[in-house]
């Protein structure tokens, strides 16, 4: 059942068809790994990002667009020009499925286009197409003149102007309002000149054992159903649900970090959203939790419509800026997803700004305004800014390391290998602190959502400032993670089932005979090739921490105040479960272990 | 007696599993072209609208059918397709005014829903919303009346 990759030389203008590796197939998967594997064996890891050697990977996995669970999702693969560490970055919505309707797997961008294009793709057919007339417009404009010109039909991945004006959090934007996020993964498609991606197919997606297949599904659906969070929580009020959760708790990033509860975390919460801009509950390809929340603003200040804002997004606009306006917050989500950029690094770049200029270190001048802590008004402006590539805004599209380095204050970045923290402080949740210092693209909540067990009690409840046994589970957790970004299924499933459902839905699809070990064995190599890529790349482990705030600057208030994050503690710790030296290197014997 | 799949827009989320069980189960590959229902998603009015074969009382693609190899069963209601005696002419498809019934390029025959030949519709079985239900009875439609009766109810002057 050797699936189909597409390869396109942007140099050469030129496309060719190829079968998938078999062998790395079964040993990645798919997706993530596969994709992975594929970028290791190709291109060198010291390779600039920006540069034509880099390459951009499409990849789907075996249970992309079909049923199951929330089967549509993809990954973005490439060196990221944000960390130097590979990236991967996963979206969702109609266009991965699409893919794979057309009878390609995965899709290899190699090369740099001497002009914008675009890739056409109606099943077999694929033609390089000219789109200097598509630069300059938003992601909504660019998919309605493709749906336009090509197929009326036809899904579409594409950049924005962030991604053209090499903004370092450009994100690749598909169906309009979904995004492969984090990483810069955008600004690569930029550097090629590839403004997008459409495609439309009217074949099918097979499966090895259809009968098994229905089964293992029928078996998913039921326990996602019944999950609280899967089955209630997250389709009621998508992951805004978070909000008010994560704050009472006391991890809820605020001010750049400087505490960890805001007080008005109400004004910005799922069930606010609900009161005021949403308009209708969403899913992606055959999802049945349906998180996605369609929004519209109609108001003096702010109008628009889209998706969003999810529970990172109204963090980084809100909690992290001290912004309580809600409708401010939402217009900043409908601009990143409009220019393409990642709400998550754009919203904490801004923090980090207000941060340096409530300590006199960058000028009102510099700015353009005053940029203080709570002003909406400056942030949506900023975020404009910073998309059109006009201004201080080109400093925030730096990202907050490079911005806080350039005033002399590096340690005023929340970020880990230089990629921004999501929204839960390391120092009231311990396990997803050292994940995101263990993370092998920077600082992640979804490469091992520790905060899960930690906070929500899934798959059972973990003291969330324990340290013992942390290692254990953010290393499963990570592992895990990696089989499920390379199978094609969203990560939220994971909430309601876990490696058994896996196996049976893996086995199914392709044919293969994974035990449970085995499964979880796959995502340990997916991680250790990540690992070594990073370490050819020259990201040396003492970047395995925190920012010095997370790890001295102990919370003020809150439940958790006193608390610092104790990655230290557990960082050995988690080495050794990794079979990894002490200094953090995986072994001979441990990468020999997993074919390596 | 006569079932239908009931639909209730209102109800659905855009996922086209509906899409996804009935060509999985009706063409053996998961394939929103060859399905059955359609599933019609508009980003931009946040609407989603599922449309399937009603299964016509007087139905067109049987009137026009050249070769007789369209029937309604007396009993179920069910509009089928005999693909022994079906020439793949596309005359059905013409007529249908709705598009719901398609030529399939892999099995050169029309297709159409069948309501899963006696089974409880594929479709049904996998709608995560029950946007989708399989009844005899219009519940959707009486939920419409009642929610417009309760209006005027609540609307009206006291006695």
């Amino acid at each position: 059942m050797a699936g189909k990759l597409l390869r396109v030389n942007l140099t050469t203008r030129s496309c060719g068809i190829e079968t998938i590796n078999e062998a790395w197939a079964a040993d990645y998967i798919g997706g993530r790994g596969l994709a992975s594997k594929y970028l290791s064996e190709e291109i060198s890891p010291q390779v600039d990002p920006l540069s034509p050697d880099n390459k951009l990977i499409f990849a789907t996995g075996p249970l992309t667009g079909t049923y199951g669970g929330a089967n549509g999702r993809y990954m973005a693969v490439t060196k990221s020009p944000l960390t130097g560490t590979i990236a991967s970055s996963n979206s969702g919505g109609y266009f991965p499925s699409e893919l794979r309707y057309a009878g390609f797997d995965m899709i290899i961008f190699e090369g740099k286009a001497a002009e914008p294009v675009c890739l056409q793709i109606y099943n077999q057919q694929v033609e390089i197409v000219d789109a200097a007339h598509l630069w300059g417009k938003s992601t909504q404009e660019t998919e309605d003149a493709l749906r336009q010109e090509f197929h009326g039909d036809a899904k579409v991945a594409c950049i924005g102007p962030a991604g053209e004006n090499q903004v370092h959090f450009a994100c690749i934007v598909n169906d309009k309002h979904r995004a492969a996020g984090r990483s810069g993964v955008g600004m690569v498609m930029g550097s090629k000149n590839l403004k997008a991606v459409a495609v439309r197919g009217t074949g099918g997606v097979r499966v090895a054992n259809p009968e098994a297949y229905r089964e293992a599904s029928r078996e998913a659906y039921s326990m996602l159903k019944q999950n609280p969070v899967t089955g209630e929580g997250l389709g009621a009020l998508g992951t805004a649900v978070l909000v008010n959760v994560i704050n009472q708790s006391g991890a809820l990033p605020t001010r750049n970090f400087q505490s960890g509860t805001f007080a008005e975390a109400e004004e910005i919460s799922g069930e606010k959203l609900a009161e005021t801009y949403l308009k209708r509950n969403k899913s992606c390809m055959g999802c049945i939790i349906g998180c996605g929340r369609v929004t519209k603003l109609a108001g003096a200040r702010f109008s628009g419509d889209g998706e969003g804002p999810e529970y990172e997004t109204l963090w980084s606009f809100g909690a992290t800026c001290g912004i309580s306006d809600l409708a401010a917050v939402t217009k900043a989500n409908y601009l990143c997803n409009e220019y393409g950029m990642d709400t998550i690094t754009a919203g904490a770049t801004v923090a980090c700004a207000m941060e340096l200029f409530e300590k006199g270190l960058v000028s009102e001048e510099e700015i353009g305004m005053p940029l203080n802590f709570g002003d909406s008004d400056a942030m949506v402006k900023l975020i404009e800014m910073t998309g059109k590539g006009e201004g201080f805004g080109k400093k925030i599209a730096l990202g907050s390391y490079r911005l806080a380095e350039s005033y002399g204050a590096p340690e005023l970045s929340m970020t880990v290998k230089k990629q921004e923290f999501p929204a839960y402080d390391g120092r009231g949740i311990q396990g997803i602190g050292l994940n995101y210092a263990t993370s092998n693209r920077g600082a992640c909540h979804v490469r091992g959502y520790m905060v899960s067990p930690e906070i929500l009690g899934l798959p059972e409840k973990l003291d969330p400032q324990a340290t013992e046994g942390k290692a254990t589970w953010t290393k499963i957790f990570q592992d895990f993670t990696a089989v499920v970004d390379s199978s094609g299924v969203c990560l939220f499933t994971t909430f309601a089932i876990g490696a058994p459902q896996f196996v049976n839905f893996c086995n199914a699809a392709t044919g293969s005979t994974f035990s449970d070990e085995a499964l979880l064995e796959v995502g340990d190599r997916i991680y250790n090739l990540e690992r070594m890529f990073n370490l050819k790349a020259g990201i040396d482990p003492s970047q395995d921490t925190l920012p010095k705030r997370l790890l001295s600057e102990p919370l003020p208030d809150g439940p958790m105040a006193g608390q610092v994050s104790k990655v230290p503690e557990m960082l050995p710790v988690y080495y050794q479960e990794r079979g990894w030296s002490a200094e953090g290197i995986p072994t001979d014997e441990k990468l020999a272990s997993l074919g390596l | 007696m006569e079932k239908l799949i009931r639909i209730e827009p209102a109800k659905c989320v855009g996922c086209k599993t509906c899409e996804l069980a009935c060509s999985f189960k009706n063409a053996g590959e998961f394939s929103p072209s060859k399905s059955r229902i359609v599933n019609e998603v508009f980003l931009e009015e946040a609407k989603f609208i599922t449309v399937t074969c009603m299964q016509c009382d007087d139905p067109w693609c049987l009137k026009s059918c050249p070769k007789a190899a369209i029937s309604k069963d007396a009993v179920s209601g069910v509009v089928t397709v005999d693909e022994i005696r079906c020439v793949g002419c596309r005359t059905c498809v013409s007529a249908c005014p709705f598009g719901m019934i398609q030529y399939r390029a892999d099995t050169r025959k029309a297709d159409k829903c069948n309501l899963c030949n006696g089974d409880t519709p594929e479709c049904v079985v996998f709608c995560p919303t029950n946007c989708l239900t399989f009844a005899q009875e219009d519940k959707p439609l009486r939920e419409k009346v009642l929610r417009f009766v309760n209006t005027m109810k609540d609307g009206q002057m006291e006695a």
